[in-house]
């Protein structure tokens, strides 16, 4: 049972070795929320990313086994492509597809599920990595922050790299 | 063949590992200075240190007789952006998501209910 969620907080957890899990209330109808989540034209008006970011390509098929590609631009003409394949389909349900950033970054299973709860929305993102490695790297390098002092250090001297 | 991010992920995923990137953030060292904080042997560490190199994390310097490792710290930037920029990405993503669904909700009630 998914417990009372507060709207606007995001919450991360681990459900097992290889996954990190991000939940988020919605204060809107299960139906609204996955046409806003699975149609490129309302892709486009809020999955932007940070500010200064748009999101000018989207492609989505959401049948099962249907392709998908997202390429976001910066202001300073800075791209980022990710690109994936939905492999079950059940609206307004459950929504699994694969997710890569580029051929160079590791392949995650996205299992995103909308519950809804007096009308509010419960949205949970599983992201299953392919080693329980790679999971921890993603965590201790900056989705949960003070994981890792020794970490936190290299991150204050890539920094001063940059 | 495992891609670059992989590997630089799996490097990363073991303590000492990270202590002795830690250490070199601050300059260059030998294989016995990198050991001494740590009740390991040198072959331990030296496996260690054969893993980050492997990498692309950590690289010798040229002293044929001290050989200093040294940080090498592109691929480390590579992670941190993709685990920041990810972050980042779904809070800002979430936030626009709220008042896009407020933005639906009015719409809908303006239709009459005609979803």
């Amino acid at each position: 049972m998914a417990t009372a969620l507060e709207p606007g907080v995001t919450r991360l957890g681990t459900p097992s070795d290889r996954e990190v899990r991000i939940t988020r209330a919605f204060d809107a109808p299960r139906r609204l929320v996955w046409a806003a989540w699975t149609s490129p034209e309302h892709q486009r008006e809020w999955l932007t990313g940070p500010p200064g970011w748009t999101l000018p390509v989207v492609e989505d098929d959401f049948r099962p086994g249907g392709k998908w590609r997202r390429v976001w631009r910066k202001e300073d003409g800075e791209e980022m492509e990710m690109t994936g394949v939905n492999r079950v389909v059940n609206p307004p349900e459950k929504l699994v597809s694969t997710e890569r950033w580029g051929p160079e970054w590791p392949e995650t299973v996205n299992t995103l599920e909308f519950i809804e709860e007096n009308g509010r929305t419960v949205v949970t993102l599983t992201i299953l990595y392919p080693s329980k490695e790679a999971r921890d790297a993603a965590l201790q390098t900056g989705m949960k922050e003070g994981m890792d002092i020794g970490f936190v250090r290299l991150e204050e001297y890539l920094r001063k790299l940059a | 063949m495992p891609d670059t991010l992989s590997v630089t992920f799996a490097a990363l995923a073991d303590p000492t590992r990270r202590a002795i990137l830690a250490r070199l953030a601050d300059g260059e060292a030998s294989v016995k200075e990198l050991a001494a904080p740590f009740s390991m042997s040198g072959p331990a560490i030296s496996k260690h240190l054969k893993v980050l190199e492997r990498a692309g994390l950590v690289s010798r310097g040229r002293d044929a007789q001290w050989r200093p490792r040294r940080l090498e710290a592109a691929p480390l930037r590579e992670v941190a952006e993709w685990a920041e920029t990810y972050r980042r990405f779904w809070d800002a993503s979430f936030a626009k998501l709220d008042a896009y669904l407020d933005h639906l909700k009015q719409k809908e009630q303006d239709d009459g209910h005609r979803a």
